[in-house]
């Protein structure tokens, strides 16, 4: 039971940090409101007008955001192969140069593509 | 309290490279292909991608004849390469390379391919006028196939549940996208996609629930760790039969079993007929495969308990597949009811299994190499039937093309009676190898099912035939397309296999006999 205890704690304090600063912002915060603010929220794109009959709508934003996850992805696999890199060796090293490069051969597509152009 | 410290277990693990080459080198070149795709300009993409599928899938076939004879767990257990595996993989290439001719094809339409000038661009907008204009090709499929390719090779060799999902997926997700590029009728084609990529993804999820209470079932993913288990079970276990039912539930899915087939007519019909006749063929063979290796190597010690759902599949999906085919009046629609019937054939042999899975097993790889040249076959002669908005594929638009065109109708009309299994076609070699295990099995009452669907499936096949060769034209009627020398080699080779498979099956069926053992 004692290797719970560690995970109960955690999953206390995550839940009392998230009341606490919705409470706190709430009560403590001021409370200057704008267009923008009462808007419904959707990310990177203008919520209201949409074109009319369906038209296009700029997916830049998704595009910058699913790059993000990518190399966040990346990072994920990264940080456990920097911490035991000693233990695995040549083995380790080419399968993360493998799985590198395969992750910027989908960089470099969106890049060539003009994902990466804001306008 | 434990310490948990995974770095100090860490161990190289051995993967045999020369072993899983085949996969290397559909994975390698579709990595080289998208970076063809970003870096060449544009009037070079589709010739080198045209070069690098067939190069890179010829390559793996030739090393998979190479391998013939393996027998071993490969990359630590997590891919089985045994005879199984490696028919498979030279039915599933030997398949994507007609696939590759089909999606090649430029001829048929005015010297572009079949998938969308440009997917970014919305149907019926200025923008999709524009790029029809300028003539622009996605040929982001290549890349594309090669990848869901590659996921199929791994779908039926895969040895643990995790690589089984993760094959899934890669096979899943190009499809997905592929479905939805259709140049014609463009609305109707992403209908299909969206369709079918809500439904994949809800299957997915079945798939994976069921993999995880197998795990908490077995504590292990491995098909020997979980065969082990059933082993040593007494009783009940009700996360035995739950992750079972539920890990057949993704399955069945793929391979369009009743009742979890509701999206195969509506994708079959709205993809581009190319990645229809892809999918109709290699799919079902890949998901088969991988149904066959989970089901006899990981579940078979607890046949009985999955035995009887299965039954009850196989008789929806014959029921299904024939009855429904007959009300159709569309052309794709009806040979995708037609795939459907053909899955219920399918089952039929994998459920009729007693005591010994290997007759049952080299009937159902025949089956697939039979059923899958003809069903290429008789999608690229789809390819053909044209008007002025593309392929005319309505039946009444069928009528009568025996006169107008009596060499693409007889092609047509073989593929159909080799889907209907009359003798001396491919297909009656397959269904009697299908129905004879069945029947050796102890599944005489499906056996008896599945020769009532024949028939009744016999019905709306001649009467295509009947339509094409028995009507007069209508006046204004569609005409035949003279494709390249890729759709004409895809329809011949077709036509060869269910002719050569009808009259000799005997180098296949023993090539097929030979395969059945799984290693687990």
């Amino acid at each position: 039971m004692n290797l719970y205890v560690p995970i109960l704690v955690l999953l206390l304090l995550g839940g009392g940090f998230a009341v606490v600063s919705a409470v706190a912002g709430s009560l403590m915060g001021p409370k200057r409101w704008n267009r923008a603010k009462v808007d419904s929220y959707e990310c990177g794109i203008e919520p209201t007008p949409q074109p009319a009959g369906g038209g296009r709508f700029p997916v830049k934003y998704y595009i910058t955001a699913m790059l993000f996850i990518i190399f966040d992805i990346e990072i994920i696999f990264l940080f456990p192969w920097a911490v035991a890199f000693d233990q695995m060796a040549l083995f380790g090293l080419v399968e993360m140069v493998l799985f590198i490069v395969t992750v910027f051969v989908a960089y470099a597509y969106v890049w060539r593509r003009g994902g990466l152009e804001w306008d | 309290m434990t310490s948990i410290l995974l770095a100090q277990e860490f161990k190289s693990p051995t993967i045999e490279y020369a072993k899983v080459a085949p996969l290397l080198i559909v994975f390698g070149v579709a990595i080289v292909s998208v970076i063809a795709e970003a870096f060449l300009p544009r009037r070079f993409r589709y010739p080198t991608q045209v070069v690098l599928s067939l190069g890179s899938l010829a390559a793996a076939l030739v090393v998979t004849v190479g391998l013939a004879g393996s027998k071993l767990l490969a990359a630590e257990g997590a891919i089985a390469i045994d005879g199984f595996t490696l028919f498979l993989w030279g039915t599933i290439l030997v398949m994507s390379i007609i696939s590759v001719l089909l999606l090649a094809e430029r001829a048929v339409d005015g010297g572009v391919t079949a998938f969308a000038a440009q997917a970014a661009a919305l149907p019926g907008t200025e923008a999709e006028r524009e790029a029809q204009a300028r003539r622009l090709e996605q040929t982001e499929v290549f890349p594309l196939f090669l990848f869901a390719v590659g996921g199929m090779l791994l779908f039926p060799a895969a040895n643990d549940l995790l690589t089984m999902f993760v094959a899934l997926e890669v096979l899943s997700l190009p499809l997905y996208l592929l479905c939805g590029l259709a140049r014609r009728r463009r609305l109707l084609s992403q209908e299909a996609a969206m369709k079918y990529f809500l439904l994949g993804a809800f299957a997915s999820a079945f798939f994976l629930y069921g993999m995880a209470m197998l795990y908490g079932f077995a504590g292990t993913i491995s098909f020997s760790g979980i065969a082990a288990a059933i082993g040593a079970k007494t009783g009940v276990d009700g996360l035995l039969l739950a992750g079972t039912a539920l890990v057949a539930v993704g399955l069945l899915f793929k391979i369009g079993a009743a009742p979890f087939h509701m999206w195969t007519p509506d994708v079959y019909q709205g993809a581009p007929t190319a990645i229809t006749a892809f999918m109709a063929a290699c799919t079902k063979i890949a998901a088969f495969g991988a149904l066959l290796r989970l089901f006899y190597v990981a579940l078979g010690a607890a046949r009985w308990d999955w035995q009887p759902m299965i039954w009850v599949v196989a008789i929806l999906t014959l029921g299904v597949g024939s009855v429904l085919a007959l009300t159709q009046s569309d052309i794709k629609r009806m040979l995708a009811y037609s795939s459907i019937a053909h899955a219920g054939f399918l089952l039929i042999g994998f459920v009729g299994v007693r005591d010994h899975i290997s007759a049952n097993t080299s009937a159902i790889l025949f089956y697939l190499a039979a059923y899958g040249f003809a069903t290429i076959g008789a999608f690229a002669v789809v390819t053909l039937v044209r008007d002025a908005s593309g392929e005319a594929t309505h039946l009444s638009r069928w009528v009568g093309l025996g006169k107008r065109s009596p060499i693409v109708a007889s092609v047509m009309a073989l593929f159909l009676l080799a889907f209907a299994g009359i003798p001396l076609t491919s297909g009656f070699m397959g269904k009697w190898a299908v129905f004879s295990a069945a029947w050796q099995g102890g599944a005489w009452p499906l056996v008896v099912i599945g020769v009532v669907a024949s028939v009744v499936a016999a019905f709306f096949y001649v009467r295509v035939i009947v339509l094409m060769f028995f009507s007069e034209p209508a006046a204004e009627g569609p005409t035949v397309a003279v494709p390249s020398v890729f759709t004409s080699v895809a329809v011949a080779v077709g036509v060869a296999a269910t002719v050569v498979l009808g009259l000799m099956p005997e180098p296949l069926l023993q090539l097929a006999a030979r395969a059945a053992q799984l290693v687990g």
